[in-house]
């Protein structure tokens, strides 16, 4: 593939009928890399997915590849010369065309030679297991299958960036995990530098080098799948990366332990304790100090894995009755009502019955607090 | 939806089976055999003969095809940009089409009458273009073909646009940018993708709007020369019917109109599919 | 996608738009004006105006009579086409059956074939029936093309309104007629009134089929209008454009009322 140095884009804005789809988006993306846009519908994730494919204009901001600006707005190369490769949600395979000469497309484009054209299609199609395939037309197709030709339409041209859109929302579930597992073997084959946009936490989680999380036009996040996971940025992350438990509560005591800080946290009348990894500087840290200056509210955050049935090591426990209860085979996912009248949800590996009652405890690094309003 | 006719199926669509074969399919096998009929009733082909071998009536088929011709030619080849400019709609969108139907809904004769002054020696539009100095004298465009022709296109351009605006906005917009992405310009993507998608809908507007021109009646009377220049083959029709009252050879002649519109849509019809082999789907993936 | 400004492109459309809608408007305004015009022979504007040439019109024909003839043409054949064409298009829409596609393209014959085509053997049948040269025969040959139009029309209304929930209502205990009833009627009525309105006026607008049919008393207002022109000697020009622009309120009406139901595009579309 194609490679460059520096790709970066700077304080990518598009505002769009008054209203703002995204907000000063800047990234610096590494050759190679795999990097997913996460997010909720309208976060902005397609609309900075197409800023940088060049299909829609952008208001502010600047994007530019190895020192050479491609699009600041007022002038840019457009996306036939880019030699970016993108996948559409729904394939968008030419319906008139055969298997080979939607994947032929662009090499006819670039007018090579015939036997040039066959030989690099083949490959192309042998690299997503569509061999023979070559003259059906996408009507004859499986959606995965059409799936497999867009991204072989776009990788036989050696593109030096490929963009994904949502591209397995489309699929049933099984065929999600198979064509996920596919895409993944291809990168690492292939090395190309790709943008990945979804909704889907677990495929942000299992295919990136790094995530960034977005959320109304403005990133929220960005680190590797570790970090999001677990070490959300702010609230809205922890709850779209999977925390529950998110209860409002005071700041009893805070106290400040080089990069921890020790927290004692009141949810109605439970009182739980909080050991958090904000460092210096980290907006979280500051955050959660100017709360407990003034007295204000916070939030918490548990993951519901991190709930352990039993006492802790000191020996505290929290009593409560299960009120619902999921079988999901390994686990269950259960719910249950606490002596302070707060739901918690749980994921507990043995099984439960409704109605028992079970005593809780959780580490306290487990625990995430946040500032409340600081979404 | 439910399979077979049972169950009032049937008697749902009694009343219009039995209207079409009553008021259409009878008339037009009746007409066929009043057609190969002489007055007397005697089996005859008299009827065509006269029709063939009389230059005067012979010649409105061709005629009637150097009008319907260009005519359709010219609204379905306009309408192609027009409606690719504005597949993916524009502001003011509403107004225009709705000034697009006016001469749609108003009809040919309107449209007719009202060219026989506007578009006369001293009408506005011939003032226009002197004043422009286009040209020095006045244009002569009614009361001979050129009337005619530019009544089609009055009438005909809008129904041709409408029609491939509509096939052009269903095209996936997803093609045109995956078009773009893999390196076409637009006059690429134009060619290789929107035009061959079209050509469906292309197709079926030339032979719809074709088959419109080729009957054209009330504009080629008002607004031509129905005694010479603009004598087309529904005006010989209509002629000996209702002027001679030979109901035979007003049959046969709207036997050989049906005929030719037959023989050209077949044309058309082949010329598509050779260009659009294979795929039959053009819907959003 | 969106539009960059000012492009070679948009300046050809807009000039293509404004001489296409200019000429029309152009027709429309000289009708207009010469109706109500006196010596006007050259020149931009009438030098005066009057309105004697309604007069005119008026005495040579029976305006009122016309009109009704035409709106009762117009209703009839919209009433006599709904009963026809709303149960073929609720079979059409809800059942698969062998020869489908055959019988689709014969309920569609009458809407492609150009009236001139089958028009006259028709007149001829009607004339042998001696149903022409009567109201009821221009009703008769006036549904011809307008039935098959309103199965057109009416078929995605109908198919809109899911087979779901017709089983419903069934599962809810009504049987087959109060389903009808009280469930597709009311759902479909939008669609009803649609094609309703858009064959009225499509028909008002219909010539050749009358033309061939119709007699001295049952003439529609389109068809008095071509006689009119037709026997430009006979009659002043003025005089034959006040009656076009009787017509032309007339239709202009009926459009104005069918687009409150409907948009522009969808008009043309339901013609094909």
């Amino acid at each position: 593939m194609k490679e460059f140095s520096r790709f970066i884009v700077k304080e990518l804005t598009k505002e769009f009928e008054g209203k703002t789809a995204l907000s000063r988006f800047s990234l610096e993306i590494a050759n190679g890399e795999f990097i997913t846009f996460l997010g909720p519908s309208g976060c902005g994730k397609s609309t900075a997915l197409n800023c940088i494919a060049g299909l829609i204009p952008i208001t502010h901001g600047e994007i530019s590849i190895d020192g050479e600006c491609i699009d600041d707005g007022k002038n840019k190369i457009p996306p036939e010369k880019r030699s970016f490769g993108m996948v559409f949600q729904n394939y968008a395979l030419f319906p008139h065309l055969s298997v080979f000469n939607n994947v032929a497309f662009g090499l006819r484009l670039r007018r090579l030679s015939k036997p040039l054209i066959h030989e690099k299609v083949t490959a192309a199609l042998k690299l997503v297991h569509l061999e023979g395939h070559e003259n059906k037309f996408p009507a004859q197709m499986s959606g995965g299958e059409q799936q497999r030709v867009a991204i072989a339409r776009c990788i036989v041209l050696e593109p030096r960036l490929l963009m994904l859109d949502e591209p397995l929302s489309n699929l049933d579930a099984k065929l999600r995990t198979e064509m996920r597992n596919e895409l993944h073997t291809l990168h690492t084959r292939l090395g190309v530098t790709t943008i990945y946009v979804t909704h889907d936490q677990q495929e942000a989680l299992a295919l990136s080098d790094r995530i960034v999380v977005m959320r109304l036009g403005h990133i929220q996040q960005v680190g590797a799948p570790g970090q999001v996971y677990a070490d959300p940025a702010n609230l809205f992350v922890a709850d779209f990366m999977g925390f529950k438990n998110i209860w409002d509560a005071s700041l009893g005591a805070l106290r400040e332990n080089g990069d921890m800080l020790e927290a004692e946290v009141t949810v109605k009348s439970m009182k739980l304790k909080a050991r958090l990894r904000y460092p210096q500087g980290d907006p979280r840290r500051d955050g959660l100090i100017a709360a407990f200056k003034a007295g204000a509210a916070v939030k918490t955050a548990i993951r519901p894995e991190d709930i352990h049935v039993g006492r802790d090591e000191t020996g505290v426990s929290m009593r409560s009755r299960v009120t619902l209860m999921e079988y999901q085979g390994q686990t269950s996912y259960v719910s249950a009502l606490m002596e302070n009248d707060t739901i918690v949800e749980l994921r507990p590996s043995t099984p439960v019955r409704v109605g028992e009652t079970l005593e809780l405890s959780i580490a306290p690094e487990k625990v995430f607090v946040f500032a409340a309003g600081r979404e | 939806m439910q399979k077979g006719l049972k169950g009032g199926g049937i008697l749902f669509l009694l009343p219009a089976i039995v209207f079409v074969v009553l008021l259409f399919v009878y008339p037009f096998l009746y007409g066929l055999y009043l057609s190969f009929t002489s007055p007397e009733g005697a089996p005859t082909l008299s009827n065509y003969a006269r029709f063939f071998t009389d230059w005067w009536e012979a010649r409105t088929i061709w005629v009637t095809l150097k009008i319907a011709l260009p005519a359709t030619l010219i609204n379905v080849i306009l309408a192609i940009p027009f409606a690719y400019h504005m597949r993916h709609g524009m502001r003011g969108e509403k107004l225009i089409t709705f000034f697009l139907i006016i001469p749609l809904t108003l009809g040919t004769v309107l449209v007719s009458e009202g060219m026989l002054s506007y578009m006369g020696p001293n009408g506005w539009l011939n003032q226009l273009l002197q004043a422009i100095a286009i040209v020095r004298g006045p244009v002569r465009f009614t009361h001979n073909y050129w009337g005619v022709l530019i009544s089609l296109v009055i009438q005909g351009f809008p129904f041709a646009f409408l029609m491939i605006l509509g096939y052009v906005s269903g095209i996936n917009p997803d093609l045109e940018k995956a078009s773009q992405m893999l390196g076409a310009s637009r006059a690429q993507t134009f060619v290789r993708v929107l035009f061959p998608l079209m050509v469906p809908g292309i197709a079926i507007c030339f032979c719809l709007n074709f088959v419109m021109a080729f009957s054209v009646f009330p504009s080629a009377v008002l607004l031509g020369e129905p005694s010479g220049p603009t004598r087309v083959i529904a005006y010989a029709a209509y002629q000996w019917a209702l002027e001679k009252f030979d109901f035979n050879i007003a049959s046969a002649i709207s036997m050989v109109m049906a005929a030719i519109e037959l023989v050209v849509i077949s044309g058309v019809l082949v010329w598509r599919n050779r260009i659009y082999r294979g795929a039959s789907m053009v819907g959003k993936g | 996608m969106q539009q960059k400004g000012f492009t070679l492109g948009r300046l050809f459309f807009f000039l293509g738009m404004i001489v296409y809608v200019g000429n029309v408007l152009g027709i429309l305004f000289t009708v207009l004006l010469n109706s109500a015009s006196k010596g006007w022979y050259s020149g931009v504007l009438p030098k005066y105006l009057t309105g004697e040439w309604y007069g005119y019109v008026a005495s040579e024909h029976d305006i009122p009579h016309l009109l009704f003839i035409t709106f009762l043409v117009a209703i009839a054949v919209v009433a006599i086409s709904i009963v026809i064409a709303f149960p073929a298009a609720y079979a059409l829409s809800r059942r698969d059956f062998k020869g489908k596609g055959a019988l689709l393209s014969v309920f569609l014959l009458p809407m492609i074939v150009p009236p001139m085509t089958y028009g006259i053997p028709l007149a001829v049948v009607l004339y042998k029936f001696h149903l022409a040269a009567r109201v009821t025969g221009v009703i008769l040959a006036n549904l011809v093309p307008i039935v098959p139009f309103m199965i057109l029309v009416m078929m995605p209304f109908i198919e809109q309104v899911g087979v779901n929930l017709e089983s419903a209502a069934q599962m809810l205990g009504a049987r087959r007629l109060t389903v009808f009833r009280k469930v597709l009627i009311p759902l479909t009525l939008p669609g009803i009134l649609t094609a309703g309105i858009l064959s009225v006026v499509k028909t008002i607008s219909m010539f050749e089929l009358t033309y061939l049919v119709a007699g001295g008393k049952s003439q529609t207002i389109v068809v008095a209008l071509y006689a009119d022109a037709y026997a430009a000697g006979a009659r002043p020009p003025q005089a034959v454009d006040a009656l076009a622009v009787i017509y032309f309120l007339t239709a202009m009406a009926c459009l104005v009322v069918a687009l409150k139901f409907v948009s522009p595009t969808q008009m043309v579309f339901k013609i094909k």
